[in-house]
């Protein structure tokens, strides 16, 4: 594989909050032109991930690479010329409450390029026409519903014809109708655009049936990585519980706690 | 001992943060101004939208002026410098001072728990992702809206209150209309209304970072935008009364 065809990578990662390893020596790799899926269980720091990759927190070891850029040691200007050329979906949206849905859309060509009036409307209208709601361009983001201001949000994402689109949990509290029209849109993005796409996820059906090459994160490190299909082939325990959803195994269900009984019989009733 | 030194330790830990943030917010002043239209509406949001507490304040503050200066004066026979007292309190002391707390708890509450819910809604993270910086597009116009807007509301403070201390002074207690006027304009010196609107900046300055400022640093839930607003109005009322204290020493 050619080199250039790796927008992101990330080799022996180590990151810790107050003392606590988040990562220990994390690597995984994105190539240009494919979905690349990042899955694990809630509280792995798939999150954090993503934070390190767009530069907001600095890893204590390691490294991270984006477009072949060193990430924890951009300045500012440069951090920002990356940011540029990356689309974002966060978890809930994050849409500008006080703006409508068309400000919102058109929001980052008005702060990055100054384009006449007409041509605004009409990209922000294209863009808005892709996620099917384009006749919702006048509402405000408190009238919308949780699928349509993903919708939106992906919508802004792509405004500036980003060569990557990062998606945090993309799918978490939508109804299966949103849920298929969100699976669809990212990969029609990745299909028709050619979008790199980095999909944050821990719905594993979803993220199967639209990957190329999936990750497994477990206690700060790649449990296992591949096709969806070869993750399901995987014996190892960790991976087995995760992709078939059961409830207790390697991740247990208790989280750690003193013995039971004797907890029981100590407390004064 | 160790704990002895913790309050004074974090108090100047907290000025020091506070500062940083100014001269951040500062730097991003003039690119915010080349979107004028932004700060416009900031001013009218924390400005305009004041303006009906400002006024029905600004009117009983001047009467209450007007029946305490009525009855202090009368005991040396000099009523007919009602004027004058209500003048000089109101644009000299009252009017900046007022306004400014009037202001603290009217639009740097709004400001603190709007820029707080940015926060914990993700918006000014989703910004930093789209590589616009918060600073200039969110704190720096509303910063600038409050320095604007607390001098304009002073001054129309001071006129009602002058208006409120007409009313009860002349039209109540029967001082004289002429005298009162008059001496008025004899005693107000250009260099008292500069006074009051250098207070005035000062405490508009103030008052929008102290609102931005707790805003910005919002712990992201409930319980923390709550906290943050709490905290804005009290150490906006701390902060303009010490200033004030220092600038009339320093202008005496």
């Amino acid at each position: 594989m050619n080199r250039s065809d790796l927008l992101v990578e990330v080799r022996d990662l180590d990151y810790a909050v107050d003392g606590r390893a988040i990562f220990k020596g994390l690597n995984l790799q994105a190539e240009r032109g494919r979905i690349t899926a990042i899955m694990g269980p809630s509280g792995t720091g798939k999150t954090t991930l993503l934070r390190l990759l767009m530069g907001a927190i600095h890893p204590q070891g390691g490294s991270v690479r984006f477009f072949g850029a060193e990430v924890p040691q951009l300045g500012r200007a440069a951090l920002y010329g990356l940011r540029r050329r990356v689309g974002m979906l966060f978890q809930n949206g994050a849409l500008l409450t006080d703006l409508s849905v068309f400000e919102n859309v058109a929001f980052p060509l008005r702060e990055h390029l100054r384009l006449p009036e007409p041509l605004l409307r009409r990209l922000v209208l294209m863009k808005l026409q892709a996620v099917g709601l384009r006749g919702a361009a006048t509402l405000m983001p408190s009238s919308l519903s949780g699928g349509m201001a993903r919708r939106v949000a992906l919508a802004r994402a792509i405004v500036m014809d980003p060569e990557v689109i990062i998606y945090d949990e993309p799918f978490v509290g939508l109804d299966p109708i949103s849920m298929g029209v969100v699976v669809r849109l990212i990969q029609s993005l990745n299909q028709t655009l050619g979008i790199t796409s980095l999909v944050v996820s821990h719905d594993v059906r979803e993220i199967s049936a639209i990957a190329h090459q999936t990750y497994l994160l477990s206690e700060g490190a790649v449990v296992a990585a591949g096709t969806p299909d070869s993750l399901r082939a995987t014996a190892a325990p960790v991976v087995e519980q995760f992709m078939n959803g059961l409830p207790d195994g390697p991740v247990p269900f208790h989280y750690p706690a003193p013995d039971y009984h004797q907890q029981l019989l100590r407390d004064p009733a | 001992m160790n704990r002895l030194w913790q309050w004074p330790a974090a108090a100047l830990r907290n000025a020091g943060r506070v500062s940083l943030f100014l001269l951040q917010v500062l730097a991003q002043c003039l690119p915010a101004l080349r979107h004028p239209r932004e700060v416009m509406l900031q001013v009218y949001n924390s400005g305009a939208r004041s303006l009906i507490i400002i006024m029905l304040c600004g009117l009983f503050v001047g009467m209450v002026l007007g029946l305490q200066g009525y009855d202090l004066l009368q005991r040396f026979g000099s009523e007919s410098s009602l004027g004058v007292a209500a003048a000089l309190g109101l644009i000299k002391e009252l009017g900046p001072v007022v306004t400014a707390l009037l202001f603290a708890g009217r639009a740097g509450t709004s400001l603190t728990s709007e820029i707080g819910l940015m926060r914990a809604t993700d918006q000014l993270t989703a910004m930093e992702m789209m590589a616009v910086d918060p600073v200039r597009r969110v704190v720096a116009p509303r910063f600038l809206g409050g320095i604007i807007a607390v001098p304009l509301l002073t001054a129309i403070f001071n006129c009602i209150g002058i208006f409120g201390a007409q009313l009860v002074g002349v039209g109540l207690m029967g001082v004289e209309s002429g005298s009162f006027w008059s001496q008025m304009q004899g005693a107000v010196q250009l260099g008292d209304v500069n006074e009051g609107l250098i207070k005035s900046i000062c405490f508009g300055v103030a008052c929008s970072l102290m609102a931005v400022y707790e805003g910005f640093h919002t712990e992201p839930t409930a319980a923390g935008v709550g906290l943050a607003t709490t905290r804005t109005v009290v150490s906006s009322a701390v902060l303009i009364l010490v200033i004030d204290y220092m600038l009339t020493a320093a202008f005496l």
